[in-house]
């Protein structure tokens, strides 16, 4: 669609930018104005320069939330995104069927997130929790609060299972965009199962695809309150990552300093991935 | 492209030459019928596994609802898929107990102020970005966009610090301010998406048979774009709705949100498990309540209305 030139469209768009600006110019302001101080009280406070980013830069702690935040969001990538495009395929086309399977498979994405860690909390213990009691019946001693790689296992499958249905859902809508005429002309031509998909579905999802990739890589990197609920971080730091340490940093330490240095830093890797992002959008609807 | 092109139009001629082929010869068996059974094998094999993914998926939620029908000494008991004593307590419990359901009220209140505000300031905006070309346009978009990324542990602080010095801290208003961080911007991408599927020439028309612009987007264009009001209205409650860090942050008695009113299940005779689910119960039911409405559009929102 072509656009008219007109600056007076500023004034439509006045309302959004001075309430956004409201809630992140403001606070993102302090957090810079904190970054590069050291204060004692409200009264007394030194400049600092750069003092706090070259100490966060060098904190040990950090780098693991970091690595272990990197790990994560991999890992749940690489289950979602197939299993996202699976049920998918799977979902039907047509009729009552088509609805209900929409409602269902969008029921995790509707919960509160602090419930979604109540439920696997629930679901995970061995006593009063289904999945548990399997892991024991099997001969496992599944304990997620004290075991690092189970109390991993269950933070990565909860994930799964909550977000999963946003891969699903976005690759169902980009399935249906497909005309007819390619499947009649893939039967005519006896293609197999796999060359369908290969040739035909797949390329047809790749838009959708890489906006999945970047919401669910963006959403895990910021993660809080579920690996919060489920496991509150531990056993030790095993599932700290780096929403989590950051908070324990600025509310439960009060180290106001670092933690702000260590928002910007955090903030800037997001600002990254996100221009990546939107150019990769941008670029997506300039082709078609 | 053209690639897609060239499988289309094969498709066209392969389909003259097999309904000639048809034709011509005498009565037989259709010409995909192993194709076909193929097909039908694989839906089969699909409706399998997606019955087993959707009770995979449910599983959880199930164990949850018929845990919050279960007394307590129940469920330390032992595991069963059916409460074997069905009780109706934990639910008494909490619509009988004011500090309990008003946190279903607050989070309620805060969601929809947030609702209407991210609505009615990313309207305007949303159309701005679709029909106009501006200064800044592109610079504002992603920025917006950044907004929506960016993490909420960052802003915890400040938010604090910012809401407690304008005293409205503790307050409905407060929440839905913070979350129009993400919502907003949100609600403009989305919004822009339907927008920019509504042609121009309409627009153009209704200036013509001189309609004013406010009057033109009232009473024609907001219900052209119905649709994707319904589905971004549905996208700022769900995200609002399922936000808990930031409205636990900002609010400690008259606004505190249902999310952090369940941490009270948490005592020194230990977890009162019945009653935390009964609650986690409760959360669910809104957003499934209002999916149905949006089900067909919910996909589209999910990919910020680019699909």
């Amino acid at each position: 669609m072509t656009k008219v030139e007109n600056n007076k469209a500023w004034w439509l768009v006045m309302p959004v930018f001075l309430i956004v600006a409201f809630s992140a110019i403001i606070p993102l302001m302090t957090v810079v104005n904190y970054s590069v101080q050291d204060i004692f009280d409200p009264y007394t406070r030194y400049f600092v320069g750069t003092e706090w980013f070259k100490q966060v830069m060098t904190d040990s702690r950090l780098h693991d939330a970091l690595i272990r935040q990197f790990i994560y969001s991999f890992t749940i990538l690489a289950i979602e995104i197939p299993l996202g495009i699976a049920v998918a395929l799977m979902m039907p086309t047509k009729g009552r069927g088509a609805s209900l399977a929409l409602i269902l498979v969008a029921i995790p994405l509707l919960i509160p997130w602090n419930v979604v860690g109540t439920i696997w909390q629930i679901f995970g213990r061995a006593d009063i929790g289904l999945f548990g009691a399997m892991m024991a019946e099997l001969g496992i001693n599944y304990n997620y609060a004290s075991e690092p790689m189970h109390a991993w296992l269950t933070v990565v499958l909860m994930d799964v299972w909550h977000w999963t249905p946003l891969v699903a859902l976005l690759c169902y809508s980009g399935l249906r965009a497909i005309p007819e005429v390619y499947y009649q002309a893939a039967r005519i031509d006896k293609a197999s199962r796999w060359a369908v998909f290969r040739y035909i579905q797949l390329p047809k999802l790749t838009n959708v695809l890489i906006i999945g990739v970047l919401l669910r890589f963006m959403d895990s990197f910021m993660i809080y309150t579920e690996p919060f609920v489920l496991t509150g971080g531990g056993p030790g730091t095993s599932t700290t990552f780096l929403s989590q340490s950051l908070v324990q940093q600025a509310i439960g330490q009060f180290d106001l300093g670092p933690a702000a240095a260590f928002s910007l830093v955090y903030f800037l890797i997001i600002l990254l991935v996100c221009w990546v992002f939107y150019t990769t959008i941008m670029n997506m609807q300039k082709d078609k | 492209m053209s690639n897609e092109t060239t499988i289309a139009g094969r498709a066209n001629q392969n389909e003259t030459i097999a309904e000639a082929t048809y034709t011509q010869t005498a009565p037989q068996q259709p010409v995909f019928s192993q194709a076909e059974r193929k097909a039908k094998y694989a839906t089969w094999r699909g409706r399998i596994g997606l019955t087993v993914y959707l009770i995979l998926l449910l599983m959880p939620i199930y164990w949850l609802i018929n845990m919050s029908f279960k007394t307590n000494t129940e469920i330390l008991s032992g595991l069963s898929f059916f409460p074997q004593d069905f009780t109706l307590e934990n639910y008494a419990k909490i619509f009988g107990d004011a500090t309990w359901y008003m946190g279903y009220v607050n989070s309620m209140i805060y969601v929809s102020m947030n609702m209407v505000i991210s609505l009615i300031v990313a309207l305007p905006a949303a159309y701005a970005f679709s029909r106009y070309k501006f200064v800044g346009d592109k610079h504002m978009f992603f920025w917006l966009l950044s907004n929506r990324m960016a993490p909420p542990a960052v802003f915890l602080l400040p938010f604090f610090q910012l809401y407690s010095s304008v005293g409205l801290f503790d307050t409905h208003i407060a929440v839905a301010l913070a979350h129009c961080l993400f919502n907003v911007p949100l609600a403009v991408w989305i919004l822009e998406g339907f927008m920019s599927g509504v042609p121009r020439e309409i627009d153009e028309t209704a200036y013509i048979d001189g309609y004013s612009f406010p009057k033109f987007f009232v009473k024609i264009f907001i219900p052209l774009i119905r649709s994707g009001i319904g589905v971004t209205a549905f996208f700022c409650f769900m995200f609002s709705w399922v936000e808990l860090l930031l409205a636990r942050t900002l609010t400690s008695v008259d606004a505190k949100p249902i999310g952090a009113i369940m941490t009270r299940t948490v005592s020194a005779s230990g977890m009162d498990w019945g009653l935390l689910a009964a609650a986690g119960v409760l959360t669910i039911i809104p957003g499934i309540l209002v999916v149905y409405f949006v089900r067909n559009h919910v996909a589209k929102g999910f990919a910020l209305g680019r699909v």
